[in-house]
């Protein structure tokens, strides 16, 4: 066990791609880091070069307080888990967990008792003889981890573990990987596409996008005070609401209505090279059946009506899709997130506003209706780049902030 | 104008064992002892879709294997065509108790066993070289096929004249007597020119193995702790077994079968003929029909024999039955 630090660690490829971008990274002993991104973010990258699968361009590459970066990866002392399992197929599941084992020339009493030991945690003693073909994709995994596990390496990097079992098996998977980090207390890095995974496994998420980190923390830190647009549009689901905002005689002209500002941001806005133009940003659950709302709340907020797109019950609340008329908002962060997402999934950017409103909502499709929004929980980007003007010593603190 | 048509019968039929023989290999990969109802149906359908090829194949190979074989059992030498009896298994009983046939077979083993060896080590490494290189992939692979890409006759005459003494660079640089006359260096020669001229091809069935072991196989094993040897002995070597095999097989064959170098390098002289030169020595130049188609048939039997002993080897060790699955 130990610890793992990145310092200013970047890579790039020979024909010129920079992968990964002075990556800063402190990952504590036991701790649970999931790496999340867009596709080709540098996730992989990032976490081959920590295996020393990947060498270094620059940067130094620490473990347990040990500068690696010219270690080969059996060196390292560090296990690997990986989307396709890489699982040896000439092997049987035993020969395969016992092979990190053999290859460290334990003798073979001490190799059989781990094997067992680890084949018992993970449920797999019926399968030792097994070779990896006539197992299930979940076994797979299954053998995975425990080939990782058997040797109590200083770390676990998985690399999408999960991403290979459909959704009942990789929820399933969850708790297990969970569970096993728990007990086991090995610091993990975790790499991920699913927000849920991200969202639940880890103690602190590190997004990432171009090779950059944009934002490390955890993850209801990351949920509530993005740093920046890609983060705040990146984390949660469905997305957050993003409509363009125009500034206008001290306030916001946008789709949903104008909207007052509190001093901070007024004061940001007054800066000679300040944006004419904003990108608002609110999250479903932040919105209400004006109906429902108390007169306190509501004086924290401003309404709007729009027409019922579509109504989704869900039992404990609805999810409300409203048309709204207007400028779309438009930033380089937005078409990315979108293309990552599949354009379907992010609805964030369009004219399309996504709303969860209590279950006792009389909302009807077809028809208009009255929605109150909370202004203290909006975000204010800047479109050039990106930048959350809302953000204030790492706390979010709305529009109407003094 | 018989006389033509029984020698390339002869070597037809020879010919055409090679490429018979892959297709049981294929099969004999992924066979499972229960079938399912299934199973079955897919299976009368893959038969069904060889059929027309393997009717063709039929067609083309049976006929010449047949009348060589029926010529074998007959006293047939064109120089005393009065002669001409049926003699059953006489022939057989001549060339197997023949010195010259045993020392044509043990020639041609040796040249097998050494040629194939060597070719599956060096073409190892030159198949590693190719897969690896990231720059000027192309011109790599390139020169390395050319050898493979010369035709064996021309290539084998360039030797013959590299080799010749006076003439030849290679000679006088290595020795002082004439190699090609000396029955060991004769034989070394030989099988330089065939390791040189069929290697490229080893290599090019290793590198399609090598593309079956997938990168992430490789990354696990570092992690694990294995070094680079143990990489290849124990990740790699195992993966591409099935492609190890194929290669062993499509070379052992052709390498049984030699013919093209000897025929240049030596015409056979100072006891170094193959079992086809032999062969066709006692067709063509000896007009001998019974004798010649004799042999013919017994190296199709060893042929055959050494296929059958592959896919053996196929059915009980290919961990490509496993991986078969996740196609
Ligand atoms: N060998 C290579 N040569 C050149 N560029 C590469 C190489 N490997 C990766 N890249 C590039 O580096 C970037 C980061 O790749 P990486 O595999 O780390 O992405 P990722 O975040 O893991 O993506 P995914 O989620 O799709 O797995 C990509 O733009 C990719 O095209
Ligand atoms: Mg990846």
């Amino acid at each position: 066990m130990a610890d793992i630090v990145l310092d200013k660690v970047s890579k790039s490829f020979p024909d010129g791609t920079v992968a990964v971008q002075d990556v800063d990274l402190e990952i504590a002993d036991g701790e649970f880091v999931i790496l999340v991104g867009p596709s080709g973010c540098g996730k992989s990258t990032t976490l081959n070069m920590i295996a020393g699968l990947e060498d270094i361009s620059s940067g130094e590459l620490r473990i347990g307080g040990q500068r690696v970066n010219d270690k080969a990866p059996r060196d390292r002392d560090i296990a690997m888990v990986f989307q396709s399992y890489a699982l040896y197929p000439n092997m049987t599941v035993r020969e395969n967990m016992a092979f990190p084992l053999r290859l460290a020339k334990l003798d073979k009493e001490t190799i059989d008792q781990k094997v067992d030991e680890a084949a018992k945690v993970l449920e797999l003693v019926p399968l030792l003889d097994r070779k990896p073909a006539n197992l299930s994709g979940g076994q797979r995994q299954r053998v995975a981890m425990g080939r990782a596990i058997v040797r109590q390496p200083k770390a676990f990097l998985m690399d999408e573990p999960l991403s290979n079992l459909d959704a009942k098996l990789r929820v399933q998977m969850r708790t297990v990987v969970s569970r096993l980090q728990k007990k086991l207390g090995t610091t993990t890095v975790y790499v991920t596409h699913d927000q849920t995974e991200a969202m639940t496994l880890g103690d602190r998420v590190v997004i990432m996008r171009g090779g950059a980190v944009q934002q490390v923390g955890a993850p209801q830190e990351l949920y509530d005070h993005p740093r920046n647009l890609f983060v705040a549009g990146f984390i949660g689901s469905p997305s957050m609401n993003f409509l363009h905002a125009a500034v206008q005689d001290g306030g916001l002209h946008t789709a949903l209505g104008d909207v007052p500002l509190g001093d901070r941001v007024r004061r940001e806005l007054e800066a000679a090279d300040a944006p004419r133009e904003l990108i608002l940003g609110i999250r479903p659950e932040h919105f209400e059946d004006a109906e429902l709302v108390d007169e306190d709340t509501r004086r924290r907020g401003i309404e709007f009506e729009a027409p019922v797109d579509i109504v989704e019950s869900m039992g404990s609340d609805k999810y409300v899709y409203f048309t709204v008329e207007g400028e779309r908002a438009s930033a380089a962060e937005l078409e990315e997130l979108a293309a990552d997402a599949g354009a379907a999934d992010f609805a964030g950017a369009g004219g399309n506003l996504v709303t969860r409103l209590s279950a006792e909502s009389p909302v009807v499709e077809g028809q208009s209706r009255r929605v109150w929004f909370n202004l203290e929980k909006i975000h204010l980007f800047d479109p050039t780049n990106g930048r959350n003007l809302t953000l204030h010593e790492g706390r979010a603190a709305g529009a109407l902030a003094d | 104008m018989s006389i033509n048509a029984a020698p390339t019968g002869a070597e037809a039929a020879v010919e055409k064992t090679g490429q018979r023989a892959t297709v049981p290999t294929q099969r004999g990969g992924r066979r499972k002892p229960p079938l399912s109802e299934n199973k079955k149906a897919e299976r009368k359908l893959g038969l069904l879709l060889c059929a027309p090829a393997a009717l063709v194949m039929v067609l083309v190979t049976a006929y010449p294997i047949i009348y060589s074989f029926w010529l074998s059992l007959q006293r047939y030498d064109l120089r005393f065509p009065d002669q001409r009896e049926f003699i059953g298994l006489e022939n057989y009983v001549t060339v197997l108790s023949n010195e010259f046939w045993w020392t044509a077979f043990g020639v041609t083993t040796l040249i097998t066993v050494v040629t194939v060896a060597v070719e599956l080590v060096l073409g190892m490494g030159l198949a590693i070289i190719m897969h690896r290189t990231l720059v000027g992939r192309g011109l790599v692979r390139t020169s390395a096929l050319i050898p493979y890409g010369i035709v064996t006759v021309v290539a084998a005459f360039s030797w013959r004249y590299a080799w010749t003494p006076g003439t030849g660079y290679l000679a006088d640089l290595f020795s002082d007597g004439a190699p090609l006359t000396e029955r060991a260096s004769a034989l070394a020669i030989i099988m330089l020119a065939e390791i040189w001229k069929t290697t490229p091809f080893m290599a090019l069935l290793l590198m399609a193995g090598l593309a079956l072991v997938p990168e992430d196989l490789l990354k696990a094993a570092s992690t694990d702790g294995a070094t680079a040897w143990q990489k290849f002995t124990k990740v790699m070597l195992p993966v591409m077994k099935p492609a190890i095999l194929v290669a062993l097989l499509f070379r052992t064959l052709d390498a049984f079968r030699v013919f093209d170098n000897i025929f240049v390098l030596t015409a056979g002289g100072n006891e170094t003929s193959s079992v086809s030169m032999l062969a066709y020595n006692n067709l063509l130049r000896g007009l001998n029909l019974g004798i010649g188609s004799t042999m013919s048939v017994l190296i199709f039997l060893t042929v055959a024999i050494i296929a059958f002993v592959f896919v053996k080897l196929f059915g009980t060790a290919a961990p490509g039955s496993d991986d078969g699955e996740r196609r």
